[in-house]
């Protein structure tokens, strides 16, 4: 299997040589249509990772390789979802899915041309998600759970390898959250789609991901790596499963020893 | 059926008079009214002079006698105040757009234009009659002068308050600077943009009329002036009322042009 991301001994510090540490000697690896998930103490360069990996942010030392190539600026392959789902008030929910197409390189020519068949690829995202139909409403018109499934249509729409969320249901309801988990797991599962999920909510990433990444205090790097051993599709109830909450509670064992040892 | 739409109509239509006004929507006629009327009782119980302070009938009284230099000078005033407003309002975009394109522009010029912005306006007007001689292009440029550093400041607001999200989302697709500003800078800043005209054509008012005082033989500003030196205070009052009414009017256009373009910045931050 080739890796999609490919992060080796990587050093990326704030703020000139007495800034910040933010990660030191990162190394980790994510497979072509991996979900991997990132947990850790708050503080540990989560945010750092996800912008190294994006190429917002060009490290001082090590490697960071993206689909085979050096990151050296962004890489538009990726689609991004933050906890703020950050829609445009002016636009409407459909065009608000569209922007990235009025941006990246490959499409944003052949969008004045070719319009009907990209709406037609975000009325089919909406309904993949459970929007149908609320294409034409503003984003103000909606929920915060409808915002943020309306966020994941932006970051889908351009068909990216690479799906970074970075703690995108942290500002939900416990039923709103489980519904969406769905929502990602089943996109996961139909889109062939790498996926890099930071979160603090270690059942979402036990629910979600393949493979689950703990880091260590700042500076960050990471400390183990697990293999989510339970077989897909999952559904729900698995997170009431015994074997499910003791992945959990090691998961949260040894972040509250990270957050100890800083 | 019939019997119960009647049923809900009969109480509409005993409703008292009271009941039956809208009360906000009158408020501003009445308010002004009552202004009057406590200005005219005013003078009238203390029987001041109309040379210290004119009553509303007497004001009224020199606005028909003096009607047609009035309009001639009001016109007159509006027009230098517009141009300038409109020269504020171009000149203002751009230059909000250039200080909040960067960090380092922003930072470079905004300590140049608090310092700019704190010299008294009338101070300056003696300069721009040396360079433009007497008459309406020192009037046009005091207003243009007064009136755009609000506008200036608000847009480059706008575009310097745009969410981190949104921006490393379009940053990481490949969007350059440009992009940015286009889709998300720009549109962001009309709000601010939109609300500070409201403010700066008010400002625009208060420096063509400054200048006119001072230097010019024409608009409400030197009709003012003369009828002030003739001890002529109805007129100068009359100016006054006709310079508050030009400026309500053209505030409540600003404040309807702002609705129409930006309406989704009313709604959506009545809906948070």
């Amino acid at each position: 299997m080739t890796h999609l991301v490919s992060i080796e001994n990587v050093d990326m510090r704030y703020g000139g040589a007495s800034g910040t540490l933010a990660v030191a000697d990162l190394t980790f690896k994510v497979d072509k249509g991996e979900f991997a998930a990132v947990v850790g103490p708050s503080g540990c360069g989560k945010s750092t990772l996800m912008r190294l990996v994006t190429g917002l942010h060009i490290p001082q030392a090590g490697n960071v390789i993206v689909a085979g190539q050096h990151v050296t600026e962004p890489v538009s392959i990726v689609g991004m979802a933050f906890q703020n789902p950050s829609m445009l008030p002016w636009r409407t929910t459909l065009d608000n899915i569209l922007l990235p197409l009025e941006i990246v390189e490959k499409h944003r020519k052949r969008l004045r041309a070719h319009k009907a068949e990209y709406v037609e690829k975000a009325e089919h995202l909406l309904e993949v998600v459970g929007l149908k139909g609320f294409g034409s409403k503003y984003p103000w018109q909606l929920s915060g759970g409808m915002q943020q499934r309306a966020n994941l249509c932006r970051a889908l729409i351009h068909e990216p390898q690479l799906l970074m969320l970075d703690e995108p249901f942290g500002a939900l309801d416990a039923f709103t959250r489980e519904e969406l988990w769905c929502v990602i797991r089943d996109l996961h599962a139909e889109q062939d789609v790498t996926i890099i999920l930071v979160t603090h909510d270690l059942r979402e990433a036990v629910f979600l991901a393949d493979k689950i990444l703990v880091m260590s205090a700042r500076p960050g790097r990471v400390l183990r790596e697990h293999r989510v051993p339970f077989a897909r599709p999952r559904d729900l109830e698995i997170t009431y499963d015994k074997a499910f909450n003791d992945v959990v509670h090691e998961l949260h064992g040894e972040i509250a020893n990270a957050r100890r040892a800083a | 059926m019939s019997a119960v739409v009647e049923d809900i109509q009969k109480p509409e239509r005993t409703k008292p008079l009271v009941a039956r006004i809208d009360w906000v929507r009158a408020s501003p006629w009445l308010y002004t009214i009552a202004l009057f009327a406590i200005w005219e009782a005013a003078v009238r119980v203390f029987d001041l002079p109309y040379t210290i302070l004119p009553a509303p009938s007497r004001i009224f009284a020199a606005f028909y006698q003096y009607w047609s230099p009035l309009w001639k000078n009001s016109l007159q005033t509006l027009y230098t105040t517009t141009l300038g407003f409109l020269m504020a309002v171009v000149g203002g975009l751009a230059l909000g757009l250039f200080i909040g394109w960067s960090k380092v522009i922003y930072a470079g010029l905004y300590p140049l234009m608090i310092g700019f912005n704190a010299v008294p306006k009338v101070a300056v007007v003696p300069i721009l009659v040396i360079w433009f001689g007497i008459g309406a292009v020192p009037a046009m440029l005091t207003a243009f002068l007064i009136s755009f550093f609000p506008i200036v400041v608000n847009v480059a607001t706008g575009l310097a308050t745009i969410e981190p999200e949104t921006e490393d989302v379009l940053r990481a697709l490949g969007a350059k600077k440009l992009d940015i500003m286009l889709k998300v800078g720009i549109p962001r800043s009309m709000p601010y943009f939109f609300g500070s005209l409201k403010v700066a054509i008010t400002l625009a008012f208060v420096g063509s009329v400054v200048s006119e005082t001072v230097a010019s033989n024409y608009g409400l500003g030197n009709l003012m002036s003369s009828a002030q030196s003739q001890f002529n205070v109805p007129l100068v009052f009359a100016g006054l009322l006709a310079l508050a009414v030009e400026g309500i009017v053209m505030y409540s256009i600003m404040a309807w042009v702002e609705k129409r373009m930006t309406g989704w910045a009313h709604r959506s931050s009545m809906s948070h």
